[in-house]
C-alpha cells in the first residue's frame, strides 16, 4: 500500500481507537494510539496474508502458509480489533460493540468467542513470545517460510516468562520471528525507569543471541522499511525496539502514563477527534 | 469377583514413554517438549528416532507451556512434559490463558505426581494439581492406574481435540489392566461388582482398592469398585448406578481432599442422590521425605485404609 494511504488508515484506525474507549468509558487508548503505525504497517503492506480469489482476506486458525502476528500485551486490544476490521477480518461496524455483553470484541482479545483474526488469547502479560515461538517452531517443522510477528510492551518486559522466550527463540535458531517492543517508557504506576528500570534491553536481547534492531514507531515510512528488512532471511530472530509515544497523535494524551487505561470523556473526545481529521474516503464506523 | 493378578511391575511414567514413542511413529503431528526433564519423562527412545519432533526448553516451564500453545497454530500436537508440580501450580496462569482459554490442543503430561515421588520431599510432592486442573474450562483431567492404562491414555489423548492434564507417576506398581484396552476418555472402568458399598478409586489408588476388595471379600463384603481415570469429565452416570445399588461409598486418591476426585464425587453424590462418602486422600497438609510405601501408610492412603473407610460407609447407612 502507498505510504499515504498508510498513514490515511492510521487516522482512521487512531479515531476508532478514542472512540471505541469512549463508548464504553474503559479500556486503553495511551499504548494503542502508540502502536498503532505499526499494525497498520503490518496489515495493510508488511504481511503477506491468505486472501480469497477477489483479495478479501481469510482466516483459519493453523495460519499454514501465511504471516502470524501475536499480540501479547492484549490490553492494546482497541488498536488490534480496528486494524483486523478495517483490514477485512470481521465488520467495521462490529467495534461499536466493544467491552459489551456478549461481544466478539472483549476487554482483552480472546479465540473464545471466534473473532476472526485473533490466535490466542492475550491479557495476562509476558505469554505471547513464547506462543510466538511455538508456532514459529511449528512452520520450521512443516517447511512453511512465513513470518511470525509478536508485540510486547517495555513494561511487559519484567515478567520472567519473556526472558524463558528470549533464550528459546536464538536457541532453536527461531529466524523466522521478529519480536517487537513498544518502548513508550510508560507503565500503569508511572515511567518504566521509575516503576521498574528495564536498563538497556537491546544489550539484554543482544546478549540473549538476538539481532537487535532500533525502529522510530510513529514515522510509518521507517516502520514499513524496518520491518521489512527484519523478514531477511536469518538464523537468529530479531527483535526490534520501537520507540514510540504513548497516545500519539492526540495531544493531551502523549507522553504520559495517566492515559493508558483511561477513557476520555466526551469533550476530550471531541478535541482528539478534531487532532485526527478524516482524509477522502475514510469513514468511521 | 474378578480376581486380578499381576506378573510384572512397572512405573506408570514408562507407560507414557512407551505412548509417545508409538505415537512418534503412528502421527507426524505429535510434537515432544520438555523442560530438562527428558529421562524422568521416558523420551528417550522418541528423541533418538523423532529428534525434529522433540523440543528442549530447558528448566522454563512456563515457556514451554506457551510454546506448546504456539505449536498447535500450525497442527501439531504438542506433548509438554516435566513433574506434576511444575506441570500445573508453577504454570497455572499460562495453562489458563494460553491453553485453556485459547482451546489448544495441548497435552500437559506430568509425572511424579503425588507422595509417592518419595524422598525428594514436599516440594516435589504436589497433591493439588487435579484440583487445579479439574478447576479450568475446557481442560480434560485423567489420572490412570497402571503402565498399560497410562500408555493406552497417551494414546487416546492424541486423538481428543482440546487441553488434556495427563497425571502419572515415578514407583513401580503392578500391572494388572489389558495391554490391548481401548481407553475411553470419560468412561470409568468397572474393576469388580458388588452390592454393600461402592468404592471409586483413581491412579496409584486403584490397585489399593483391589487389595482392599479381596480383604471385604474375606468378611462376606462385596464392594462394587470403579476406576475413574477421568477426573473430568466425570463418569456420573457410573457412579450414581453404583451408589443406587449399593447406598453409600469410598472414594480413594493420591491426592488433597479438597478439590480431588472425593470433592467431584461429593457434588454429583449431593446434587442427584445423597449418600454416605468417605473419602481417602490428603487431609489439608504437605508430604515429606520417605520411601512410597512408607509415606502411603503415614498418610493413610492404603488398601487398610479403604478397607476401614468402606466399614464406616456402611455404618452410615440408613
Amino acid at each position: 500500500m502507498e505510504l499515504q494511504q498508510l498513514e490515511n488508515t492510521a487516522i482512521a484506525v487512531r479515531r476508532d481507537i478514542v472512540r471505541m474507549v469512549n463508548a464504553v468509558n474503559s479500556g486503553h487508548p495511551g499504548g494503542s494510539l502508540g502502536c498503532t503505525d505499526l499494525l497498520v504497517a503490518l496489515y495493510f503492506d508488511v504481511m503477506h496474508l491468505k486472501t480469497d480469489a477477489d483479495g478479501n482476506v481469510v482466516f483459519d486458525m493453523d495460519g499454514q502458509g501465511e504471516d502470524l502476528f501475536f499480540l501479547s500485551n492484549g490490553h492494546i486490544s482497541p488498536v488490534f480489533y480496528s486494524v483486523l476490521a478495517r483490514r477485512g477480518y470481521f465488520p467495521v461496524s462490529e467495534l461499536a460493540t466493544f467491552r459489551k455483553l456478549d461481544s466478539r470484541l472483549q476487554g482483552h482479545p480472546t479465540t473464545a468467542e471466534h473473532l476472526p483474526g485473533v490466535r490466542v488469547a492475550s491479557g495476562s502479560l509476558g505469554q505471547g513470545m513464547s506462543v510466538a515461538c511455538g508456532a514459529a517452531f511449528a512452520k520450521k517443522l512443516n517447511g512453511d517460510d512465513t513470518h511470525v510477528y509478536v508485540l510486547m510492551g517495555d513494561g511487559e518486559q519484567q515478567e520472567g516468562q519473556v526472558w524463558e522466550a528470549a533464550m528459546f527463540a536464538p536457541h532453536h535458531k527461531l529466524g523466522n520471528l521478529t519480536a517487537i517492543i513498544d518502548l513508550n517508557g510508560q507503565q500503569i504506576d508511572g515511567p518504566t525507569k521509575l516503576v521498574m528500570n528495564n536498563r538497556d534491553l537491546g544489550a539484554k536481547y543482544e546478549a540473549f543471541g538476538w539481532n537487535v534492531e532500533h525502529m522510530e514507531g510513529n514515522n510509518m515510512a521507517e516502520v514499513v522499511s524496518k520491518l521489512k528488512e527484519a523478514r531477511k532471511d536469518a538464523e537468529v530472530p530479531t527483535m526490534i525496539l520501537m520507540h514510540t509515544e504513548m497516545g500519539f497523535g492526540v495531544d493531551y494524551m502523549m507522553g504520559s502514563h495517566k492515559w493508558h487505561g483511561v477513557a476520555p470523556n466526551a469533550e476530550q473526545l471531541a478535541v482528539a477527534l478534531n487532532q485526527l481529521p478524516l482524509t477522502a474516503g475514510m469513514a468511521d464506523y | 469377583m474378578k480376581k486380578y493378578e499381576y506378573t510384572e511391575k512397572k512405573d506408570t511414567r514408562s507407560g507414557f514413554g512407551a505412548g509417545i514413542y508409538e505415537l512418534g511413529k503412528t502421527n507426524p503431528n505429535v510434537v515432544a517438549l520438555t523442560a530438562d526433564l527428558a529421562g524422568s519423562l521416558k523420551l528417550e527412545n522418541f528423541i533418538k528416532d523423532f529428534p525434529d519432533r522433540y523440543v528442549q526448553c530447558g528448566i522454563s516451564e512456563a515457556n514451554m507451556i506457551g510454546v506448546s500453545a504456539g505449536l498447535t497454530i500450525g497442527g501439531k500436537i504438542p506433548f509438554a512434559t516435566t513433574f506434576a508440580n511444575f506441570a500445573t501450580g508453577r504454570v497455572y496462569d499460562q495453562i489458563r490463558q494460553s491453553v485453556c482459554y485459547s482451546n489448544k490442543n495441548v497435552k500437559i503430561c506430568a509425572s511424579h505426581a503425588g507422595l509417592t515421588l518419595g524422598e525428594d520431599g514436599a516440594t516435589h510432592q504436589i497433591l493439588e494439581d487435579l484440583g487445579m486442573m479439574k478447576m479450568l474450562p475446557n481442560m480434560t483431567v485423567i489420572n490412570p492406574c497402571d503402565f498399560n492404562q497410562t500408555k493406552a491414555a497417551t494414546l487416546a489423548i492424541a486423538e481428543h481435540n482440546g487441553p488434556v492434564y495427563l497425571r502419572f507417576g515415578r514407583p513401580v506398581i503392578p500391572i494388572f489392566t489389558p495391554a490391548d484396552q481401548k481407553f475411553e476418555i470419560g468412561k470409568a472402568w468397572h474393576v469388580n461388582e458388588g452390592t454393600a458399598v461402592s468404592i471409586f478409586a483413581t491412579g496409584h489408588l486403584v490397585w489399593e482398592a483391589i487389595k482392599a476388595g479381596e480383604m471385604l471379600a474375606e468378611e462376606g463384603i462385596e464392594a462394587d469398585i470403579i476406576n475413574i481415570h477421568t477426573i473430568k469429565p466425570l463418569d456420573e452416570e457410573a457412579i450414581l448406578a453404583s451408589v443406587r445399588k449399593t447406598g453409600c461409598a469410598v472414594s480413594a486418591e493420591e491426592h488433597m481432599l479438597n478439590g480431588g476426585l472425593g470433592d467431584s464425587v461429593a457434588q454429583v453424590l449431593a446434587r442427584n442422590l445423597p449418600s454416605p462418602l468417605e473419602m481417602i486422600g490428603v487431609h489439608d497438609t504437605f508430604g515429606e521425605s520417605g520411601t512410597p510405601d512408607q509415606l502411603m501408610q503415614k498418610y493413610g492412603l492404603t488398601a487398610a485404609n479403604i478397607v476401614a473407610a468402606a466399614k464406616k460407609a456402611m455404618k452410615r447407612k440408613v
